[in-house]
């Protein structure tokens, strides 16, 4: 099949597939099946594109004029397609994962769920796809919008509340700020077609002007949680942890994050970004988000916003990293995409498997859980060892690079600020997988074994997906460098 | 039947109708006669437009006595495009009278709402196709008068108050807008608008024309619900019968804007009222006080049609915001907004007609739990509320792109600022309807489960599928309205 026809089947499939959901939700056994053959498919139509992809070409799908000049249209370079994969492949992972989340908490509304978690795919694969600005728009704009149930999917007054700042932050920021960068950026350059180089390179930009439009772009990007249009993400969490774990760790902010390189490296241009010198107030923006975030995170005792805290202070070191504009950082920005997207998930995995087995749901009460509850806890210590940076989990890789990145620019602070946030991520992990191990059970705690299986057998996918990253790296490398030019 | 005097057949088809559905006096009758005279002006419209668009403005002397002294017909670019929307309007929601007008209004009463609401559609084609200023008022006259009535068949009492108000007021600007006319007749002595456009140039600095432009401003502005002239229109939406409130929103307004259009840019002249008076100033001012002010209330309204209509206010506003920008990009923002908030507004009431059937109100206490009880009509209102927020993929996004591109090539970053700002009013209040239908618990007062009839809910949704359309296929709409935008300010005609 052509590059054009894969690109409309990576659209059309898990639309599709949300339809069939609808349409099977009476039976729950053939909706589970429709989803798991759907990311099946979706994942071997994305494989499909890579050896493509990986060979220089550049496939595109234009699909319609929206407004003159400004088209609909997709075309997949390195960047998106390494989010396409980790998108796409999690999916089914994270689908297993689901079943046994959903039906071991007797969850309400299942239908809903899982069509509106094949729609947010279709909008992240269009994300990932999208060949110019306003067709990205479009998509991260739908990408909100079809999380919205998800995330308010036990409709009482926590999650009505956690609504309101979900939508209120993403919506408030893409149309408050996004928009208008876009159309600025239209006036200006005359066109919306990402070019390596940059669009805006040649559009004769005052730096102050570029700096502006830079700052527009970067907090009109509320997905990418830079501080302070962070509050969205903890809020977020009061979604069934199936959501958290594939949408609010990979493909909701990943499409943040994802968005802002791409408007770093094919709207700005790295080159005319550093010659304005635009972009030099963005690393001290990312760096404090990090840490800063960090400590939040530290000082948080329920689990899902401890970790929804680390994400938001992981998603600033791929802006940071990207702000760095080194080629170096930018890769190290793009496989970040990758290798935190194995660990975070894993951990919120397991986050959900404690809830589910215990109804835990705070940091302190899991002493000695790890005795009980070993293959659960031992993927945590996986996913939480990749996310401080310790070899060979895959956060090792994009940190290492990372640091090289902020080396090879120069940039002292960028290089504290790493060093301390690893230390604090340290700080806010280890006693957790400490306290599991290590600590004596508490007395009264009920008895209770490990969650159900697909549960299980999902986390030990993440977890050896995450040992076994540095070691087949060649594909998430040579993407992150074509991506960068180096 | 020949195709030149299809502009006069636009207009004597409705009107004839109205006539005919009286004789009649069965609604079933009376239904198929308007049903098909509104799909024929509907067919005439477009079959005009593509003309236009194809070989230029089109002139038809009303009896064949030649303009000015005769009454001329015109049809360009611009009045094309609300020919059509207007028409297309008209058709959709006469279908949805069926089921809609049927339960809301006593038998006996039935067919005399087909009347008025023929009239009501042959008076706003008229307005519309009109070449001559005296006769626009006439056709102001007929769509007001019957508007009032339709307005006042609303089944609760407080619709005749509703309507007693609008009479005074639209009484009011009718008043002042043949005032300004006849001021005009006094400075050059003709009521035809090209005439008018050509000879005014010689008079522009005389008191009497800019006391004419003045009459005219206010006149029209109390038609088309400018704030701070609005205050008629919240309880005439609010009372009317659903098919008439979506009717009226979608279409009265708008023509009154088009009338705002022709005499600011056609008579008057680009040069006079944006560069000789500070026009420009008052409407921005008025159109961000109308944005602002307007969303407000309507963020706090009990009532869903009262929300929408206090929302009608605010984005008639957004059209003359485009209008005072006097750029390409704002009128022809200005002109596929009055495109685009049409269908969305049509589209959401006519929904809300389905709740009022179901549920007797529209009240939020009644909407509560709608999505289980009414899937199709909320997540069409949804949808429908997307575009009144500008989503991308939405009809209203292509309206707020131009308008955000006016400010910004204008290099007003403040009112780019200041327009997605109020956008995310509308965010708040499209979103109290969601959080009610799908977050809410049924209450006592919410409908049992069930659809609006299909005859209703198609319809509507023909708006709702529209919305989406023309987020994606602009070629009508944003080609319409450039071209209407170039027309204004190449000069006079």
């Amino acid at each position: 099949m052509s590059g054009a026809q894969l690109i409309a089947l990576a659209l059309v499939v898990p639309a599709a597939g949300a339809a069939l959901v609808a349409l099977a939700g009476r039976w729950p056994n053939l909706r589970e099946a429709v989803t798991l053959a759907t990311a099946g498919t979706l994942f071997a139509v994305v494989l499909g594109l890579l050896p493509g992809v990986l060979a220089g070409e550049r496939p595109e799908l234009m699909l319609l004029e929206m407004l003159p000049g400004l088209a609909i249209g997709f075309r997949l370079e390195p960047l998106g397609m390494l989010f396409a994969l980790v998108a796409s492949g999690l999916w089914i992972v994270n689908s297993v994962y689901s079943i046994g989340y959903m039906r071991g908490n007797g969850e309400e509304n299942q239908t809903r769920f899982y069509a509106c978690f094949a729609l947010a795919l279709a909008a992240t694969m269009g994300v990932a796809m999208a060949s110019n600005v306003l067709t990205l728009f479009l998509c991260y704009e739908l990408l909100t919008l079809v999380t919205w149930p998800l995330v308010t999917h036990h409709g009482d007054a926590e999650a009505r509340s956690g609504g309101r700042v979900y939508l209120g932050v993403l919506l408030g920021t893409s149309i408050a700020l996004l928009l208008p960068a876009v159309i600025t950026t239209w006036a200006a350059a005359g066109t919306l077609e990402f070019a390596p180089g940059g669009i805006l390179a040649n559009a004769g930009l005052s730096s102050s002007a570029m700096a502006g439009l830079l700052a527009l772009y970067m907090f009109g990007i509320g997905k990418a949680a830079l501080m302070p249009v962070h509050r969205w993400l903890p809020s977020a969490m009061v979604a069934p942890t199936p959501v958290s774990a594939l949408l609010h760790a990979v493909a909701v902010v990943k499409a943040g994050v994802f968005t802002v390189v791409k408007v770093i490296v094919y709207v700005f241009g790295t080159e005319s970004l550093a010659a304005a010198g635009a972009a030099e107030w963005l690393p001290a923006v990312a760096g404090f988000t990090i840490v800063a975030a960090s400590i939040v995170a530290l000082r948080s005792d329920n689990l899902k916003r401890r970790l929804a805290y680390s994400t938001v202070s992981q998603l600033s070191y791929v802006v940071l990293a990207a702000a760095l504009l080194a080629p170096l950082s930018i890769a190290a920005a793009v496989l970040h995409i990758a290798t935190h997207a194995v660990g975070k998930i894993t951990l919120f995995f397991a986050a959900g498997a404690i809830y589910t087995a215990t109804g835990k749901t705070e940091a302190s009460q899991l002493d000695g859980i790890g005795r009980r509850m070993p293959w659960t806890m031992g993927a945590f210590a996986v996913g939480a060892l990749s996310l401080i940076g310790v070899p060979p989990a895959a956060g090792f890789l994009s940190k290492w690079m990372m640091f090289q990145g902020a080396a090879s620019a120069g940039h002292g602070p960028a290089l504290a600020v790493l060093a301390l946030s690893t230390l604090l991520n340290a700080a806010y992990f280890l006693p957790i997988v400490h306290a599991a191990f290590l600590r004596a059970p508490r007395e009264g705690d009920a008895a209770h074994g490990e969650a159900p299986w697909p549960m299980l057998a999902a986390m030990a996918a993440t977890a050896a997906l995450t040992i076994a990253l540095p070691f087949a790296a060649a594909v998430p490398l040579a993407l992150a460098r074509a991506a960068a030019g180096t | 039947m020949t195709f030149e005097h299809l502009p006069a057949l636009q207009v004597a088809v409705p009107l004839v109708a109205a006539p005919v559905t009286l004789l009649l006096r069965r609604a079933a009758a009376a239904w198929v006669v308007t049903v098909a005279a509104c799909a024929f002006a509907f067919v005439a419209a477009v079959l005009l437009a593509a003309a236009v668009a194809a070989q230029g403005p089109i002139s038809y002397a009303l009896g064949s006595w030649a303009p000015p002294w005769g009454i001329e017909y015109r049809v360009d670019a611009l009045s094309a495009f609300v020919l059509v929307l207007v028409s297309g309007v008209a058709t959709v929601v006469a279908v949805f009278a069926w089921r809609s007008a049927a339960a809301e209004l006593p038998r006996e009463q039935l067919y005399l709402f087909y009347t008025m609401y023929c009239l009501c559609v042959a008076g706003l084609l008229g307005m519309t196709i009109t070449g001559d200023a005296f006769n626009l008022f006439v056709f102001m006259e007929i769509a007001s008068l019957s508007s009032y009535v339709l307005i006042a068949l609303g089944r609760e009492r407080r619709a005749l108050l509703a309507s007693y108000q609008y009479l005074i007021l639209g009484t009011i600007g009718a008043t002042f807008y043949v005032i300004g006319v006849g001021m005009l007749y006094l400075a050059t002595g003709t009521l035809n608008i090209a005439d008018l456009a050509a000879r005014l140039p010689q008079v522009a600095d005389t008191r009497a024309v800019l006391a004419a432009l003045a009459f005219v401003t206010v006149g029209v502005s109390l038609k088309l619900a400018l704030f701070p002239l609005h205050l008629w229109l919240p309880n005439a939406y609010a009372y009317a019968p659903s098919a008439v409130t979506a009717f009226l929103a979608a279409t009265a307004t708008k023509v009154s804007v088009y009338v705002l259009l022709r005499f600011y840019f056609t008579i008057f002249g680009a040069e006079l009222v944006v560069g000789g008076l500070p026009m420009e100033e008052v409407l921005l001012v008025l159109s961000l006080a109308a944005i602002a002010t307007a969303s407000l209330v309507a963020l706090w309204q009990a009532d869903l049609k009262r929300l929408f209509a206090y929302s009608s206010v605010a984005q008639i506003g957004y059209i003359t915001l485009g209008i005072s920008m006097a750029s390409p990009a704002g009128l022809t923002a200005a002109v596929v907004h009055l495109f685009n908030h049409g269908i969305t507004k049509g589209a959401i009431f006519l929904l809300l007609g389905g709740v009022v059937l179901r549920a007797g109100r529209a009240g939020f206490d009644r909407v509560q739990g709608l999505g289980q009880r009414m899937p199709l009509t909320s997540l069409g209102i949804v949808l429908a509320g997307l575009s009144l927020i500008g989503i991308p993929g939405t009809a209203g996004f292509v309206s707020k792109w131009y308008l955000v591109l006016g400010a910004i090539e204008a290099g007003r970053w403040w009112l780019a600022g200041f327009i997605v700002a109020t956008s995310l009013i509308a965010v708040a209040y499209v979103w109290r309807f969601v959080e009610a239908a799908y977050l809410a618990p049924a209450g006592p007062g919410t409908p049992e489960r069930g659809e609006a009839p299909p005859v209703m809910l198609a319809t509507a949704w023909l708006l709702v599928v529209a919305c989406i359309w023309f987020g994606f296929d602009t070629s009508f709409t944003v080609e319409g309205a450039r071209r209407a935008a170039a027309l204004m300010l190449g000069g006079n005609p």
